[in-house]
């Protein structure tokens, strides 16, 4: 209603409006272009994308082209450790978000506030501040390429913005219930895992949302800790393909699709979701 | 009164337990991937070390030789950094703001627009980057075969390989990529102006483009500040791109901190060297993100 009130009565501009929508339609295509040009030249032949159909769509569907980035490219290998260590991250910095969350925002001690900014620190602290020493350090102890190697880092670099989203749910949830659970006799931590909790699953998204991101396409840390082939993640894995497949483009599509179908489908089906966690990752911070 | 005293000290040192224990998970990762490694940084920055033996301790020359030898190129990678600072600044985010103001004015699917614009954000940068080396790639790659084909022969490159055009084409998809990240934050804020206020200011005669600059941009500041705050520290921190596109070449003409604290590491073995750029980058992240809020509130007054 409102909406319609407002650019009927003074939108009376029908050039400028033709204007924004070429605009807005443009900066779309701008934007569906380059994934539009991955899936299609996935899929081509040398022939193809240096010939004359560079744009186009495949005219054979060289379907060849993924078994040669699974098989000669490993991506499958690498499509698997991504999962793992991503699925690890997220579960271990949920677990510790939640917990150092409910210690902050609802039990009543003299640093919680304190504490609260020493963990938002993380928020502008550059993942690069800490590759030296972590790197020195995991060397010495011979604890570079394996999969924790990883983990515990990405883990710790998704804690700070899984606590800000926490605590944004978490103080919505009314503190008449924690009250009511200590007169039935619940302690402060059976609170946590009977009350608290199961209220916290629509965090659960919205951080996990979060995170996946962040660890899926993490490159800094997998490139500079990883140098055996048996635990790359995807994005050093495509790095690597691309190194060895200079002139071969068909399979390198392939490895960009792989990396990338997994978000894809989930943004297509958690738009407002995923939007909804970046918002309330920057709005507070 | 002795035992409630007793009990209370009682049920006082077990909630503080319990407490402890409740940060326990996220203290220990926090404090030993990112609170302990940066003292030791700012520690073995004033070290000449390779990374395993002891080290000589030289107190500040390593910041002194950051800023002075050339051949490190730190004076370099700060001034890419300071430059895709300065677009992501005053291109990326006055267009992203842009967007946000035109989608604010619930035009026709506006939900998928935001949708689509907001995409890029979501794809790796590893990803983003091998496509854009298939638009710059000299021979095959989309832009020169475009030049070419409407007759601009002349203005073909080896994009990424040239001096003139590499640094060039490492901003520019690093600016595209994230205006709508921008673009999202800001819209967020644009949406959540009251219809009212808008109608209100429109029936005094104000046009659609006065109430945003007079009373939309007023209101969502605080989110063009958190923008600016991540558009400048974001720069700083540039890593993925430069690495994917150019190596930081061509003559090291590209490079970053980030690139170069790599390099640090893996070339030449400058474990102190590296420690520095390390505690620069956590210095210029912090001084730049008070610098900008302080701007801000200047402003304001």
């Amino acid at each position: 209603m409102g909406t319609n009130t407002v650019d009927q009565e003074k939108g009376a501009n029908p050039v400028g409006k033709i204007i924004m929508y070429i605009f807005l339609v443009f900066w779309a295509l701008v934007n569906i272009f380059p994934i539009y040009f991955m899936f299609t030249f996935s899929l081509k032949s040398n022939e193809e994308i240096f010939g004359a159909n560079v744009i186009g769509l495949p005219k054979n569907w060289l379907w060849s082209n993924f078994t040669t980035a699974l098989n000669t490219g490993n991506m499958g290998l690498y499509f698997l450790n991504s999962l793992l260590v991503t699925i690890l991250a997220i579960g271990i910095s949920m677990i510790a978000a939640m917990m150092a969350t409910y210690a902050i925002t609802r039990i009543k001690w003299r640093f919680s506030k304190l504490t609260n900014a020493f963990f938002m620190l993380g928020l502008t602290i550059p993942i690069q501040a800490s590759i030296v020493p972590v790197y020195v350090v995991l060397s010495k102890l011979h604890w570079l390429n394996k999969y924790s190697t990883l983990i515990i880092p990405y883990s710790a670099f998704a804690l700070s913005m899984s606590i800000l989203i926490c605590t944004g749910f978490m103080v919505e949830i009314p503190y008449a219930l924690d009250e009511a659970a200590r007169i039935d006799g619940c302690g402060l931590a059976e609170t946590f895992f009977r009350i608290i909790l199961p209220l916290m699953k629509p965090a659960v998204s919205t951080v996990g949302v979060y995170s996946y991101l962040q660890c899926w396409n993490e490159f800094m840390f997998a490139n500079v800790f990883i140098s055996d082939s048996a635990h790359r993640t995807l994005p050093v894995g495509i790095k690597a393909l691309s190194g060895q497949h200079t002139t071969e483009w068909g399979p390198i599509g392939a490895a960009l699709v792989i990396a990338t179908f997994p978000t894809l489908i989930f943004y297509l089906f958690l738009s407002r979701k995923i939007q909804e966690s970046f918002i309330a990752g920057a709005v507070k911070g | 009164m002795a035992g409630n005293n007793t009990n209370k000290k009682t049920t006082d040192i077990k909630k503080g337990i319990t407490i402890f224990l409740f940060l326990l998970p996220g203290l220990a990762l926090f404090i030993s991937i990112l609170i302990a490694p940066i003292a030791v940084s700012l520690y073995r920055s004033t070290f000449d070390w390779n990374g395993f033996s002891e080290g000589t301790f030289i107190g500040l020359e390593n910041y002194k030789e950051l800023f002075t030898n050339g051949s490190i190129k730190f004076m370099t990678a700060l001034k890419n950094s300071m430059l895709l600072a300065f677009f992501s600044v005053f291109v990326q985010l006055p267009f992203s703001l842009l967007l946000a103001l035109l989608l604010g004015r619930r035009p026709k699917f506006d939900r998928a627009f935001l949708s689509v614009y907001f995409m890029p954000v979501l794809i790796s940068t590893v990803v983003i980057g091998q496509l854009w080396l298939k638009i710059y790639n000299p021979d095959y790659g989309l832009l020169n075969r475009f030049l070419i084909a409407v007759g601009l022969e002349k203005w073909t490159h080896v994009w990424v390989g040239d001096v003139k055009t590499a640094l060039g084409s490492v901003i520019v998809p690093t600016v595209w990529q994230y205006i709508g990240y921008h673009m999202l934050l800001m819209y967020a804020g644009v949406k959540g102006v009251s219809l009212d206020l808008r109608e209100a200011a429109m029936l005094d005669g104000a046009t659609k483009w006065q109430v945003d600059r007079y009373i939309v941009i007023p209101i969502i500041k605080p989110i063009i500040r958190v923008s600016v705050i991540f558009a400048v520290t974001g720069s700083l921190k540039a890593y993925d791109l430069v690495r994917i596109l150019t190596e930081g070449g061509p003559f090291q003409s590209t490079e970053v901190p980030s690139t170069l604290l790599e390099n640090m590491l893996f070339l030449r073995n400058r474990y102190g060297m590296g420690s520095t750029i390390s505690v620069m980058l956590i210095a210029l992240c912090f001084a730049f993100a008070l610098l900008i809020t302080a701007a801000f509130r200047e402003k304001d007054e």
